[in-house]
This record gives C-alpha cells, sequence and structure tokens, in this order.
C-alpha cells in the first residue's frame, strides 16, 4: 500500500480552486483566439474580444475572471493500492475548498438548505464523485461550477428507437432554450446511456476534458463534430446576441445501458470554462 | 459611443437604440435574488425603501470579496430573468434601467415599455473589466446577505448594450435574427 497523507489533498484542492478561478487556462483561450478569428458577425467578434481581454485582465491582477466562482465539483479517482492517513478524505478536500475560497478571495455561494437557504460562509460542501481505480495514485480533478450554465442544464430519458437523431434533437432543444443565459459560447458536455443519473454525471464528466479533445471512439468524434456545427448554425452567437460562435466544444461521453432506455442528459458549462486537474 | 449618465430620465433613455453600446457612468444599486425578495417585501408592507428608487438603476451583480487595498471584488452581471417577477413591481416605483445578462420574459419587456425603461446587457463573464469601471463601493442595506447585499456603486464609463429599448424591442431576438439573415444571403 502506498499511504498519501490527506494534508497533501487539501493543498492541491487549495491552489487548484484558487488558480483556476483566476487563470483561464491555455486550451479554453487558444479555442477562444481561434473562434475569434473566425467570428464573421461584428457584435459577435467584439465581444469575444471583451471575454478574451478579460481573461488577460483577471490573470493579471488576480481577481477572479467571473464573480460566480462557482459550486466546486471534485472528482477523485483512487488507486485501491491507496491508503489515505491523517485524516478523512471528503473533510480534507472540503477543507481545501474553503481555504481556497477564503485566501483566493472567491465568492461564498453555497447554501446549507435548498429552500431556507442560508449561506455557509466557506462555500462548502463541495460536490465530491469518487472512483475506485487500478494502481497507487490519487487523481484529482477540480471545477468551480458556475450556475448561470448549471442551471440551463437538461436530462432527457429518449426511448431506444429515437437513436442518434434523438440525441442531437435534445442538445439543440436543450441550447436553444438555454439561449443567451449560460453565457455562450458554451461549453456542451453531452452523457449517452447508464441510467438517470449515470448520464447526468457522464455530462459533468465531459466538462472535465481539456477543451477540444476528441472522444476516442471515432463514431462519437464526429458525432462530437457534428452537434457542434449544428449548435453553431443556431446563430445564437455570443451572448445570445447572434453570430456563428454559440459553443466553443461538444465533449461526449457514453456508458452502457439497458435495451428499453436511452437516457441523454446535457450539462453546460460557460465560456470561463474553468478547471484543473493534479495526479499525485 | 454614447456617453450616459445616472439618475437616469424617460428623455434621454428614449434616445437609445436595441443594439447601442453606450458607457454608463454615475451611481447604480446592485441588487440579486435575495435582495430582491426583501426589497418587494418592505414594499408590500408600506415600509421605505433602502434607495430612492425614482430614476435609478439596479445592476445584477453578486461581487466576490473586495482584496485589500481594492475597491471592489470580480464583478460581472448575472443572469436576469431570476429577477422577472419582481421587476415590473420596481419599474411602476420608478426604477428606469436595469442591468444583467440573459432574456426578459414578455411581461417585462411589456413593463420597459410602459415606463418608458431599458434594460442593459453587461458581458456575462467580464467580471474583471467591470469591476475596473467600479470608483466606489458601499454597502447600504441588507448587510447580513453577504454577496447579495444592497451596495451603492459609482461606476465610470461602463461598458453597456441596449438590450430592451424603451420602445420594447429587444435585441436578444433581433441580433440573431439579423445575423441569420446576413448568413442566409
Amino acid at each position: 500500500m502506498r499511504e498519501v497523507h490527506v494534508r497533501l489533498i487539501t493543498d492541491e484542492v487549495e491552489r487548484m480552486c484558487i488558480h483556476s478561478n483566476k487563470h483561464l487556462s491555455k486550451d479554453v483561450v487558444t479555442c477562444l483566439e481561434k473562434m475569434k478569428d473566425e467570428e464573421t458577425w461584428p457584435s459577435a467578434k467584439d465581444i469575444l474580444e471583451l471575454i478574451i481581454q478579460n481573461a488577460e485582465t483577471a490573470s493579471n491582477t488576480h481577481v477572479p475572471m467571473c464573480q460566480d466562482t462557482g459550486l466546486v465539483v471534485v472528482f477523485l479517482e483512487v488507486g485501491q493500492e491507496v491508503q489515505f492517513k491523517g485524516g478523512y478524505i471528503e473533510d480534507a478536500i472540503n477543507e481545501g475548498v474553503r481555504r481556497g475560497y477564503d485566501k483566493g478571495q472567491l465568492r461564498k455561494s453555497v447554501v446549507r438548505d435548498p429552500l431556507t437557504r442560508e449561506n455557509t460562509g466557506d462555500n462548502t460542501p463541495c460536490i465530491i464523485h469518487h472512483k475506485i481505480v487500478k494502481g497507487d495514485k490519487v487523481k484529482l480533478t477540480v471545477i468551480p461550477k458556475g450556475f448561470g450554465s448549471e442551471n440551463m442544464s437538461r436530462i432527457y430519458m429518449l426511448k431506444p428507437s429515437q437513436g442518434v437523431q434523438g440525441v442531437i434533437e435534445s442538445v439543440l432543444e436543450t441550447v436553444e432554450i438555454a439561449g443567451p443565459n449560460p453565457c455562450p459560447p458554451i461549453v456542451v458536455g453531452v452523457g449517452i446511456g447508464g441510467t438517470f443519473e449515470k448520464a447526468a454525471l457522464l455530462a459533468k464528466k465531459a466538462l472535465i476534458r481539456p477543451l477540444g479533445s476528441s472522444n476516442e471512439d471515432s463514431y462519437y468524434a464526429q458525432l462530437e463534430e457534428t452537434i457542434l456545427n449544428k449548435v453553431n448554425d443556431l446563430g445564437i452567437g455570443p451572448q445570445g446576441f447572434g453570430g456563428k460562435t454559440t459553443a466553443l466544444k461538444v465533449h461526449i461521453e457514453t456508458a452502457p445501458t439497458h435495451i428499453a432506455g436511452l437516457p441523454v442528459a446535457i450539462n453546460i458549462g460557460c465560456h470561463a470554462y474553468r478547471h484543473m486537474e493534479v495526479t499525485i | 459611443m454614447k456617453k450616459i449618465q445616472t439618475p437616469l430620465t424617460k428623455e434621454i433613455l428614449s434616445t437609445l437604440e436595441v443594439g447601442e453600446k453606450i458607457l454608463l457612468s454615475g451611481v447604480i444599486y446592485t441588487g440579486r435574488d435575495a435582495a430582491h425578495k426583501r426589497l418587494i417585501k418592505s414594499l408590500e408592507d408600506n415600509k421605505n425603501a433602502p434607495f430612492q428608487l425614482e430614476g435609478q438603476l439596479i445592476y445584477y451583480v453578486g461581487p466576490t470579496p473586495t482584496p485589500e487595498g481594492a475597491i471592489i471584488g470580480s464583478a460581472g452581471p448575472t443572469t436576469s430573468y431570476r429577477m422577472d417577477e419582481f421587476t415590473p413591481t420596481l419599474l411602476d416605483k420608478g426604477i428606469l434601467g436595469t442591468v444583467g445578462k440573459g432574456k426578459r420574459s414578455d411581461y417585462v419587456i411589456e413593463s420597459i415599455k410602459n415606463n418608458g425603461a431599458v434594460y442593459f446587457a453587461a458581458v456575462g463573464g467580464t467580471a474583471a473589466l467591470m469591476a475596473e469601471c467600479v470608483k466606489k463601493c458601499e454597502v447600504i442595506a441588507y448587510e447580513d446577505l453577504g454577496t447579495e447585499a444592497i451596495r451603492r456603486l459609482e461606476v465610470e464609463d461602463m461598458p453597456l448594450i441596449v438590450a430592451v429599448s424603451s420602445k420594447g424591442e429587444d435585441y436578444y431576438k433581433l441580433g440573431r435574427k439579423n445575423y441569420l439573415e446576413m448568413k442566409s444571403r
């Protein structure tokens, strides 16, 4: 067994919460710049330019690129040869979020109860998804998820006969209803298969991929391109004021499912596509 | 680019075209979900609002904490539709402008038109740039709401887009329509 002290986990979560909120990663900036160059609609080009400028300002002045610094979602992959020591892993992760949001002067947006809505004051608890994997490493992925885009996400329980056409229509309907609200250009995470909750988790997982990485299966890589083109043909554009650049990328993740079902979940990410990972 | 100064007047707002870019300066007030709920409740209870509503503008924002030595933290617009149910009441009471991002409901657009008001959009997510336009910031009500407290801001040259004009024209519909027409030609 390899021992990993949970203090390391706290430190990494703290660092990633702060860094990801203030520095847009290179994959996203490169994609935004490419889309700006390709955009032909003047007002859309202006808005993309402002978005890029904002990311530069945030990075140079060490302030968050968006005031919605999100509800933190953590994907935790633990090798089965790992033994945590020094405390409970979930407490360690939440401590990292607490410190990160305090030190980084990030907005605390979490309420303790969904109806009585008292702010917890430290942006915890975060959402943690665990997976036990082979080996002796720990992989941590942190996504501060803003709710302008999260609120626009949807799930569909399609009939198997609706097939790929049904998937495409579900994504287009979701993006159409979302319109300007999720701060386009968006990133569209699509989860296909599994069960009701698995599809939603796959859609979120699709949002932690480096921007523009393709699905390993060439059929789905092609489908990602097809849906991206159709989404951009909607003409919603940056901020919803018209233009080609409605989405930066579409990422699809899939899982086996039941003979009777075709769950499809669509999780939308905004242009402040924040995600960071580290392997310990 | 046209420069607009608060307090707003119906005369000035009537000159603004939908889709027009403007630079806003002067005093504005912040408020989002929880503050709106409380503000409307106090109006229903016939209590005074924490600030004089006539001719004022509400910016839907919940800023990040203010770093030491800074005036305000990051301060971009939040999605406006969540405030829709409260907006007509506030417009009827004298508010003339709102700033946020995203579409408004038809009944809000109707109320904007009836009151000769305007809905401005700021570019969602550009919170670091928006913060640079804020020259003064003071919490004036509902301090317990933290980021959602009502703040009085003094802003200079805040870049905004006329999203719904005083004539009730909606740039979220028009901008996209114009783009799609251009594309199909």
